[in-house]
């Protein structure tokens, strides 16, 4: 694989590791497979979309889409799944139907038509990385992708918060014992990863573009990603995300028509001997 | 993830077998009658509701009796309309082998599916099976050339006997009793006894001696197969198939429909279906927003009747008695 499909399959895993970080940390603490974290990319990209459009600033448009997507985040989380708290599959299955709401609300506000961000002039263009030239803005979502870990790798390590977030995805039960208002800790995790899709909404947009099943196809890589990483780790998310971009940008260049396919064979390969994935745990 | 069973926490009549072979009897003279009393149109409807019942059926099999809620029906009832469709108009092949060769690619899919699935329960279930679902869908999408990605594949299928409205209704009418009750004896047989025990409590049934990943593989199959006969049916009946087919929608739809009837009833897959089926019919129209409406739908029943709609009526019905 050349220098150029190794830095475009990194990028890709940047992106899906924005996604698939905040989607294994909820099903990590929350113990919920929120499936409408695709529409929240999805919706997160279209509200980035219009902010960057009609106000030319990227850095403003990823705050609209972080804001407005962690809203709709905690209105899901505070709005519907308290009425099914202790029952995971109904919830699951509620996310589903958010998902399908969301998706078609952005379809009626937005169309069909697909998007595509536009990029600031500083991130155009194109640099040279060891005699290859490559686009600007791929390497900023890499670098993105690499802060946001880091900024996720101390707050889980290094606050208090982190901590209890820990604590929640080992044992909900000790952590409430203890004192601690379990709740509210679900919240702030909720939110914060779907800000994270709001974020991702806006950098793939960029770069993806957007487009109404575009929901489905992030939510099948964060699937696979936290299949193969494991429930609510942060490693795992990473871990995954790079096995996913690199060997779906593999799977391009080599069956450009079954691409997606080979995502599916490591996944079979790596539940046949731990179902709970490389950094799963049983709870 | 914890290893014990998550089910939708429903209420499970046991259907006595003079019940079952009651309300059989009563649907199918309902079923004989019907294009009879209503115009063409309806009887096109009910064909489809028949045949997305036996979908719902099987989705039963598995989230009614084996407590695994599987979210990959819809890709493998589709599989077999793709392999029907691409045998007959593009292969060339007569229909019945086409037939054969849908229902046993299905079939293989879901065999597939199985071996990697089958090991989690719960939530990761319906998570493993959703991504392997949409695999389906995104190589149904990409494989242009033998699927014809978003245009799909068209073919006027259907033999000339069974060409009418009504023909193909009273073929379906039969194939549908005959495979509803298949089902009915396999979850009453004493394999889908075994399955009920894994759904109830898998490390007893384990420590009886049974082997529950081998009922849990031939369980999911055999409902895999009973789908792929239902997209057999389907490819007949509509003639054409795209990614819509095997997309997430069509898996949300039949769970729907099950769990509308109530989960582990098996006979609810009927009246889901048909309470889907019109609903859809009925929004359509007033509005292109039926996704919206399905996800509302979804919705609602979580929260406020998660066993069922029948189920909900039953006790409410139970406690205005009492």
């Amino acid at each position: 694989m050349s220098l150029f499909q190794l830095l475009n399959g990194l990028t890709f895993s940047a992106l899906l590791f924005l996604v698939a970080s905040g989607f294994t940390l909820i099903f990590g603490l929350l113990r919920i497979v929120n499936l409408a974290h695709g529409a929240l990319y999805l919706i997160g990209g279209y509200a980035g979309y219009t902010i960057a459009v009609k106000t030319g600033s990227f850095l403003l448009a990823g705050l609209a889409a972080m804001a407005f997507v962690a809203l709709l985040g905690g209105a899901l989380e505070q709005g519907l799944l308290r009425f099914v708290r202790a029952a995971e599959l109904r919830q699951v299955l509620l996310t589903l139907g958010v998902a399908f709401v969301l998706n078609d609300m952005a379809l009626v506000v937005w169309g069909g038509d697909s998007f595509t961000v536009p990029i600031p002039s500083a991130l155009q263009g194109a640099v040279s990385v060891a005699g290859v030239i490559y686009p600007k803005y791929r390497l900023f979502v890499l670098l993105v992708g690499v802060l946001v870990f880091m900024f996720l790798w101390f707050l889980l390590n290094r606050t208090r918060l982190g901590a209890l977030i820990r604590a929640g995805v080992d044992d909900v039960e000790m952590v409430e014992a203890s004192g601690i208002n379990i709740r509210r800790i679900f919240l702030t995790t909720f939110v914060l990863g779907s800000a994270l899709a709001g974020l991702a909404g806006l950098m793939g947009g960029a770069f993806l573009s957007l487009y109404p099943s575009a929901d489905a196809e992030i939510l099948t890589f964060s699937l696979a990603t936290v299949v193969i990483g494991g429930r609510g780790s942060l490693e795992g998310a990473a871990v995954g995300s790079l096995l996913v971009g690199l060997l779906n940008n593999f799977g391009q260049v080599l069956f450009p028509e079954l691409a997606y396919f080979v995502i599916f064979g490591p996944m079979a390969l790596l539940l046949a001997f731990r179902p709970l994935g490389l950094f799963g745990r049983t709870a | 993830m914890s290893g014990a069973p998550m089910k939708i926490d429903a209420q499970l009549p046991t259907a006595s077998p003079a019940n079952g072979w009651i309300v059989l009897l009563g649907v199918l003279a309902v079923g004989l009658a019907l294009p009879a009393l209503v115009s063409g149109y309806y009887v096109s409807l009910g064909t489809q509701v028949l045949i997305f019942s036996l979908l719902a059926m099987s989705i039963d099999i598995m989230a009614g009796y084996a407590g695994r809620t599987p979210l990959c029906h819809g890709a493998i009832f589709g599989v077999s309309t793709y392999a029907v469709l691409y045998g007959v108009s593009v292969a060339g092949f007569p229909l019945v082998t086409a037939i054969a060769l849908g229902i046993a690619a299905a079939t293989c899919v879901a065999a597939i599916f199985a071996l990697l699935a089958i090991r989690t329960s719960g939530v990761y279930f319906l998570l493993l099976t959703l991504a392997l679902g949409m695999i389906i869908w995104g190589i149904c999408l990409r494989w242009t050339r033998v699927t014809g990605g978003e245009n799909g594949i068209r073919g006027d299928i259907r033999p000339a006997f069974l060409g009418g409205n009504v023909p193909f209704y009273y073929a379906v009418l039969g194939l549908a009793a005959v495979l509803a009750v298949v089902m009915w004896r396999f979850v009453s047989s004493p394999f889908g006894m075994s399955l009920k025990g894994i759904r109830d409590s898998e490390g007893r049934m384990q420590s009886l001696g049974y082997n529950t990943n081998l009922h849990l593989f031939l369980g999911f199959t055999m409902s895999g197969f009973f789908a792929g006969v239902a997209g057999a049916a389907y490819a007949l009946f509509n003639n054409f198939v795209s990614p819509s087919t095997v997309a997430l929608t069509q898996s949300v739809e039949g769970l729907l429909m099950a769990i509308v009837g109530g989960v582990g009833t098996l006979w609810g897959g009927l009246i889901g279906a048909a309470a889907i089926i019109l609903l859809e019919n009925i929004v359509s129209t007033y509005t292109e927003r039926w996704p919206t409406v399905l996800g509302l739908t979804f919705i609602f029943i979580m929260i406020f009747a998660p066993e069922g709609v029948l189920g909900k009526l039953r006790a409410v019905l139970t406690r205005f008695r009492n």
